[in-house]
C-alpha cells in the first residue's frame, strides 16, 4: 500500500489531517472496512473540491471587491445593478463568460494555445497544498512548504510565454515577453525573502513557522529585527510582480499591448487565465501572511494559550480552529487590498524601470538584510527585545502617518457636513 | 514526520495537479462547448491587430537584452538555490546562545560565498548589463575594449 499499511492505525499521523479525522469521526469503526487504496484517493479529491469551491467564490468575490475599491477611489459607484451594491455581478460576468465563443486565430499553435490555460491553471493550483488556514483545515504540511511554493510557482511562467507565442500575435508575443522578463527576475528577490523565513524558522514547513511566531505580537518575523522591514517590502514588491499586478502589469498592460498574452484567448480559456491570477493573488498574500504576520496567530498571548488548552474541550477546539481561519484569511484579504490599493495609486512604470527596481534595489537590499539577519540571529539566537521594539519603532512610522492621513479625510468629510459658523 | 505521511503529502501535491489539468480541460472543451454557439466566420479567425490585417508571422527572433536578463537570472537563482540547505540547517547549526565556534564558521561560509556574488554583481553593475539601455559611457567602453582585442589580433597577425 503506497500510503503505508499502519496509516489508519497510527492515531498521531492520521490526525493531522482533518478531512480525514472529521470522515473518521462521521463514520467511526466502519471506517476501517473501506479499504485504503479508495480511502485516501478520495480524502484528497475532497481537498481539491474544497480548495476549488475556495478559489471560486474567493475569485467571486476580489473581482468585484476589485470593481468596487477602483471604483470608490476614483468617486464612481462601480457596478450597481447585479444584486446588492452589485454583489453578483461577477457570476453573471461568469455565466456570460460560459456562453462566449472559443476562437483560435487561424495563424495560432493550436495545440501550445490549448495547452497553455492548463499549464497556467496547473502551476497556480498546487500551491494550495501548502496555504494553511487553521491547524487542522490544511490540505497538508508539507514538509518542504516554502521551497515547494518557490518550486511550483516558477511554472506558471512556462504558461504564460506558451500561450504569448503560440497566439502568434505581436500584442502576445511582447506580452509573454515581458512577463517572462518580469516573472524570472523577481524570483531572486523572493528567494532571498524566503531564505531570510526559512533561516530564522528553521524549517520549510509553513505549519512549523507559524509555530515559531506564536505570542505575542513582537514574536513575528515582521518585527524580527530592524532588518525585516526591508525584506517585507522587497517581498511583497516581488509577490505584486509574480502576480503580475499594477504597477507591475506590463504584460496584460491594456491600454498599450491590448491584454497581452491573454489577447487572443476568449470564453472559458480567457476566464481560466482569471481565475488563475486571483488564485495566484490570495496564494502571496497568504504566505506573506504566514511568513511575516504571524499565520493564523492572533498576536495576542493569553487568547492563544486559552484557545490552544482544548484537551478534553472539543467545542474549544472549534472555536480555536474558527477564530484561527477568520485571522488568517483576514490577514491574507488585507494584503489583497492593499495590492488592489496600489493597483489603482500608482501608475505603470516602464520595462527598464522594473529590471532597475528588481536588479538595482531589490537584490543588493535583500542580500544585505538576509545576512544582516544571519548575523543577527548568530548573536541574539531567537531575537533581541531592543532589535524588535526598534523595529516596531520603525513600523510605526509609516502606520501613524497613514492613519493621520485617513483622520484627515474622515474629519475633512465630516466637516463638510457641518454648517459653516455663518 | 513519518514516511506514510510524507507520501500522503506528496500524492496529495500529485492529485492537485491532475485535478487542475482535469478541471481546466472539463471547462473549457466539456462544458463550455455544451453551453457556448459556435459560428464558423473567416473573419473571426483572423489575428488580432486592432482591426489592421496582420502582416506576416511574429514568431520573430528576440531582442539580445532578454537573453542578458536571463543569464543574471541563472546565475542569481542558483546562488538562491545553494543557500536553501543552508537555511534549513543554519538554525540548528548557530549554537544555542551567543554564537558558537561552528556558527561563526556557518555564518562566514554563507557570508563569504554571498560576497563573491555580490563582487559579481557590482561588476555586471559597472559593465552596464544591468540597464535595459546601455548608457553611453558603458557603450563607450565596450567599443574602447573591442578596440584593444582588434589591436591584439592585429599584433598576432
Amino acid at each position: 500500500m503506497i500510503f503505508g499499511g499502519t496509516m489508519l492505525s497510527n492515531g498521531l499521523v492520521f490526525a493531522r489531517y482533518s478531512l480525514a479525522e472529521w470522515i473518521q469521526g462521521l463514520l467511526g469503526d466502519r471506517l476501517e472496512m473501506i479499504p485504503e487504496w479508495i480511502l485516501f484517493p478520495l480524502l484528497m479529491l475532497a481537498g481539491c473540491l474544497v480548495i476549488i469551491g475556495f478559489i471560486t467564490v474567493f475569485a467571486l468575490f476580489a473581482i468585484w471587491m476589485e470593481r468596487k475599491v477602483s471604483a470608490h477611489m476614483q468617486c464612481r459607484l462601480g457596478p450597481m445593478e447585479v444584486g446588492f451594491h452589485g454583489a453578483l455581478q461577477t457570476i453573471a460576468d461568469g455565466v456570460k463568460l460560459l456562453g462566449k465563443e472559443d476562437i483560435v486565430p487561424r495563424h495560432a499553435d493550436k495545440l501550445l494555445h490549448y495547452l497553455a490555460p492548463i499549464i497556467v491553471f496547473a502551476g497556480v493550483f498546487p500551491l494550495f497544498v501548502v496555504v494553511p488556514f487553521s491547524e487542522k483545515i490544511l490540505i497538508s504540511d508539507i514538509n518542504l512548504g516554502l521551497f515547494f511554493v518557490a518550486a511550483v510557482g516558477a511554472v506558471e511562467v512556462v504558461g504564460v510565454i506558451m500561450a504569448g507565442w503560440a497566439s502568434n500575435n505581436k500584442w502576445s508575443l511582447f506580452g509573454a515577453m515581458r512577463a517572462a522578463t518580469q516573472l524570472v527576475s523577481y524570483e531572486i528577490p523572493l528567494g532571498l525573502a524566503f531564505l531570510t523565513i526559512i533561516l530564522l524558522a528553521g524549517s520549510f514547513s509553513m505549519v512549523d513557522i507559524i509555530h515559531q511566531q506564536e505570542g505575542w505580537l513582537s514574536n513575528w518575523f515582521l518585527f524580527h529585527n530592524p532588518f525585516m522591514p526591508i525584506i517585507f517590502l522587497s517581498f511583497f514588491t516581488a509577490s505584486l510582480a509574480e502576480c503580475k499586478r499594477a504597477p507591475f502589469d506590463l504584460p496584460e498592460a491594456e491600454s498599450e499591448l491590448v491584454s497581452g498574452f491573454h489577447t487572443e484567448y476568449s470564453g472559458m480559456k480567457f476566464s481560466i487565465f482569471f481565475l488563475a491570477e486571483y488564485a495566484a493573488m490570495y496564494v502571496v498574500c497568504a504566505i506573506a501572511a504566514v511568513m511575516f504576520l504571524g499565520g493564523w496567530s492572533t498576536g495576542i498571548k493569553p487568547l492563544e494559550a486559552w484557545l490552544a488548552d482544548s484537551a478534553g474541550n472539543p467545542m474549544r477546539e472549534v472555536l480555536s480552529n474558527t477564530v484561527h481561519l477568520v485571522v488568517i484569511v483576514t490577514k491574507s484579504m488585507f494584503l489583497v487590498f492593499v495590492q488592489m490599493w496600489l493597483r489603482w495609486t500608482l501608475p505603470r512604470i516602464r520595462l527598464d524601470q522594473i529590471m532597475h527596481v528588481c536588479l538595482k534595489v531589490l537584490l543588493p537590499w535583500t542580500m544585505v538584510a538576509m545576512v544582516a539577519t544571519s548575523a543577527i540571529e548568530l548573536c541574539w539566537p531567537g531575537g533581541n527585545m531592543v532589535l524588535t521594539a526598534l523595529t516596531i519603532v520603525i513600523w510605526s512610522i509609516p502606520l501613524l502617518w497613514t492613519l493621520k492621513a485617513i483622520l484627515d479625510m474622515t474629519v475633512g468629510i465630516f466637516l463638510k457636513f457641518v454648517p459653516s459658523g455663518r | 514526520m513519518t514516511m506514510a505521511s510524507m507520501y500522503f503529502d506528496y500524492a496529495n501535491v500529485a492529485v492537485f495537479f491532475v485535478f487542475a489539468v482535469v478541471f481546466v480541460i472539463l471547462n473549457i472543451s466539456v462544458i463550455s462547448v455544451i453551453l457556448r454557439p459556435t459560428v464558423e466566420n473567416d473573419q473571426k479567425d483572423t489575428t488580432y491587430e486592432c482591426g489592421e490585417p496582420s502582416v506576416g508571422s511574429s514568431w520573430v527572433r528576440f531582442d539580445m537584452r532578454f537573453y542578458t536578463v536571463a543569464l543574471v537570472f541563472l546565475i542569481f537563482d542558483v546562488e538562491v538555490a545553494f543557500l536553501y540547505p543552508w537555511a534549513v540547517v543554519f538554525k540548528d547549526l548557530r549554537g544555542a546562545i551567543g554564537g558558537s565556534a561552528t556558527g561563526v564558521f556557518v555564518f562566514l561560509e554563507a557570508a563569504i560565498f554571498l560576497l563573491i556574488l555580490f563582487v559579481g554583481l557590482i561588476y555586471v553593475w559597472k559593465r552596464g548589463d544591468l540597464d535595459w539601455v546601455k548608457s553611453s559611457s558603458a557603450q563607450e567602453v565596450d567599443a574602447r575594449q573591442r578596440q584593444m582585442i582588434e589591436a591584439k589580433d592585429e599584433v598576432r597577425l
